[in-house]
């Protein structure tokens, strides 16, 4: 004799098992581990070819294509390798190329020290540390439409705190400058609010770093009398680097595509200044229509930044090795 | 006694079901697209009208400027059932009639007897007709608009401005009527202080990512003889696109640019022209006739202290046309609905109504009454500007053109890269590689 089951869960449980034939019961009793792992992996593969691999084939198929989507009607004509040999021919092109790898180099050196640096103080546990690491994080908090609108008013030559704060120190007059009209001092702008908004992140992932050194580590040093500048360099600074070198690579990948905080701040001007390779392409495929040149340029973007990512995930895995 | 009552329940649900199905049929519910702007606005208060007299309900999708053609472009590329009117962009008419987005509406004007004998030429051609100025109509001229130019009508009456500007340029200071003037004219205020604020000389477009510096560069271009083709339709563009006079012009509309736009504006469009003029930090301003009427009703800057002016002439007379035409999104479900608004907007009743509410009217019942030009400080001027009025390409492969021509007027006068005539001739190989694409060079 079983007890009665006493809550209305255990009820409906008993309920459904009953009701459920015993032959199909028997049939997944019977599945393999095997079976089982394919059952729930399954969705998920079927779910990722759907939006992850067909796209990426078929925009293989659209770059050696003439398609515009804004001519769904007319008929697509196979063009060899046309769409990548303009798209390779472009100084256009190269010179968002050239803009683009700017934007990364900058962003990531800046991101990396200021960020490293405010990890290792905030290492330190001062007193109110806790309340300023989160004070630090909050502009990766944010929006990046938020902080692109936020910022365009705080770079307005007239109005700007910016400018003023750069009269303030330095005295030229705060209407005088233009960070988002100037063709030199544009992409530092978009530079600046980058760091701003995304050296928390950087931070973050290098304080995770060095919490993970054991503190016996140092107290050895100590007994060795090893000094605070040989320790860092000896002790936190290689073991903090797999973590630093996964922070650029986060950084790097992202930067590549930076979009929205360029469109939002200066829409890829003046001029073409700030024109990065996500906004080119935007502008080919959704403003030009230009669909299988567009799609050509995708895939030589995809191949450049899954090329660059192996190499540099490979580096990161030996320095991870020693 | 319930069963009873269940079912005369349900007999009478069936009956009320069965009666409101066909009713709803009958009350159309039309969705109108279109920006958002001012006019946009007035046509919800004319259209009224319309759902009192047929009973169709209207629902309108406006959508702001600066997204208005991805989004739209997108909904008709994608065969979408959002809009069943839409008033487009004039640029938009020959993709839109190649690939069969609207419906071409000959065969309905013949049968509602509908003419476009009654619309303004200048907007037919513009609004109505792919190829242009052919008898082909996918569209009904809507709202009639081109670049313009208001002013601040106290400033420029200030005696001692006055006297200063006549001893300097030995004339009276009022609204330019040469690109020349316009230009002494901002120089003029530029740098000046009036009522305790720095002022500059005037607003005009440089926006970079849609369309804005090409609409305000050419109303420059326009006035000193710039010319898309030598022979229209053949896509002769050397030595048109790139001539002594378009280099003067576009050289003309940098110098304005330089000398007297305020600080920052260096990717504004209407928002920013009109934000720039409303705060009292400029003298003139360049935008379409469109936010005329409320700049007039502003409280701040409009009244008696606003004037308004037609695009300076140079070389030619000319202004850079605006508006749109109202056509039937070929994928609607609700084609009757949609034709029956078409035909009640081009009563002259409801043009005459439709500008009395903001809206510019092209029906020549309209603008051919004698007390039109009084109507509006700035009706006068709206005649003038839509006999003078030029069109950016109307091409199906307008949108890359219009990029192209973005990009090198944005780098030559925003960005200081090159000459005019290097811009101008980098613009005429852009156009000729998409021209030979298109197959037609």
């Amino acid at each position: 004799m079983t007890d009665a089951p006493s809550t209305i869960a255990e009820r409906s449980a008993d309920v459904l098992a009953r009701a459920t034939p015993t032959t199909i019961a028997v049939r997944v009793r019977g599945l393999s581990d095997r079976a089982i792992a394919w059952l729930f992996i399954t969705p998920t593969i079927a779910l990722l070819l759907a939006i992850n691999i067909f796209p990426l084939i078929w925009a293989v198929y659209l770059s050696f294509t003439n398609f515009r989507a804004n001519r769904p009607n007319a008929e697509v004509e196979g063009v060899g390798l046309r769409n990548y040999r303009r798209v390779l021919n472009d100084p256009d092109i190269w010179i968002a190329m050239q803009t683009t790898a700017h934007f990364v180099f900058w962003t990531i050196l800046l991101q990396t020290v200021i960020g490293f640096a405010l990890a290792y103080l905030i290492d330190r546990k001062f007193r109110g540390h806790a309340f300023w690491t989160t004070v630090i994080l909050i502009p990766m908090m944010l929006s990046p439409a938020v902080v692109g609108n936020f910022w365009r008013f705080l770079y307005q030559p007239q109005i700007g705190l910016f400018n003023y704060i750069v009269s303030f120190f330095t005295g030229i007059p705060p209407s005088s400058f233009e960070m988002l009209g100037s063709v030199t001092l544009a992409p530092w702008a978009i530079i600046i609010v980058d760091t701003w908004m995304w050296t928390p992140y950087v931070m973050l992932i290098c304080l995770a770093g060095l919490r993970s050194i054991p503190d016996y580590i140092y107290e050895a040093a100590e007994v060795d009398r090893a000094s605070t500048w040989r320790q860092f360099w000896s002790i936190t600074v290689p073991m903090a680097l797999p973590f630093i070198m996964l922070a650029v690579l986060f950084r790097g990948i992202e930067n590549f595509k930076m979009f929205d905080m360029v469109m939002l701040l200066t829409g890829g001007g003046p001029g073409s200044t700030t024109e990065v390779a996500s906004i080119t392409l935007k502008r080919e495929a959704f403003e030009s229509w230009l669909t299988g040149r567009s799609s050509a340029f995708a895939i030589i973007l995809f191949v450049a930044v899954f090329g660059l990512a192996n190499i540099y995930v490979k580096a990161l895995n030996k320095v991870k090795q020693r | 006694m319930r069963k009873v009552t269940k079912a005369l329940m349900g007999m009478s649900s069936a009956l009320v079901l069965s009666t409101a199905i066909p009713g709803m049929a009958k009350a159309d519910e039309l969705t109108l697209c279109w920006a958002a702007w001012d006019p946009a606005n007035a046509l919800v208060e004319l259209s009224k009208d319309f759902t009192a007299a047929t009973g169709t309900a209207m629902k309108f999708e406006f959508v702001p400027w600066p997204n208005f053609a991805d989004r739209i472009l997108n909904e008709l590329n994608s065969g979408g059932k959002l809009c069943d009117l839409l008033i487009g962009d004039s640029q938009w008419l020959g993709g839109s009639a190649e690939n069969g987005y609207y419906v071409k509406l000959n065969d309905f004007f013949d049968k509602e007897g509908i003419k476009m004998s009654d619309f303004a030429e200048a907007a037919v051609n513009a609004y109505s007709t792919w190829p242009k100025g052919t008898p082909n109509y996918w569209a009904l001229p809507a709202m009639g608009d081109a670049n313009g130019w208001f002013y601040r009508k106290d400033w420029f009456a200030k005696p001692d401005l006055q006297a200063e500007f006549k001893g300097k340029y030995g004339r009276d200071l009022g609204p330019p009527q040469t690109w020349d003037e316009l230009k002494q004219v901002a120089e003029f205020f530029t740098g000046r202080e009036i009522d305790g604020q720095k002022v500059y000389g005037a607003a005009i477009f440089t926006e970079r990512a849609s369309e804005g510096i090409t609409m305000g560069a050419t109303s420059a271009l326009y006035p000193y003889g710039f010319k898309y083709e030598t022979t229209p339709g053949k896509y002769d563009m050397d030595g048109a696109v790139n001539s002594p006079d378009s280099v003067a012009g576009l050289e003309a509309y940098k110098a304005l640019y330089k000398c007297c736009q305020p600080p920052g504006y260096t990717d504004s469009y209407m928002g920013e022209g009109l934000d720039a003029f409303k705060s009292g930090q400029v003298a003139m301003a360049m935008n379409w006739f469109a936010f005329f009427p409320g700049l007039y009703k502003d409280e701040k800057v409009g009244g008696d202290k606003i004037g308004f002016f037609v695009n300076p002439k140079q070389k030619v007379a000319a202004s850079t046309l605006g508006g749109q035409g109202i056509s039937v999104v070929a994928n609607t479900d609700n084609m009757d609905g949609a034709l029956a608004y078409i035909k009640w907007f081009a009563q002259p009743d409801v043009q005459k109504k439709w500008w009395a509410l903001g809206g510019y009217a092209v029906h020549n019942a309209v603008l051919n009454d004698p007390s039109f030009k009084t109507s509006q400080p700035f009706a006068a001027d709206f005649l003038v500007a839509m006999n003078q009025v030029q069109d950016f390409w109307q091409e199906p492969s307008y949108a890359i053109l219009l990029q192209a021509m973005q990009k090198r007027l944005h780098d030559y006068v925003v960005a200081d890269q090159g000459t005019a005539q290097e811009a101008l001739d980098s613009l005429v190989n852009d156009w000729k590689e998409i021209f030979e694409d298109e197959g037609k060079l």
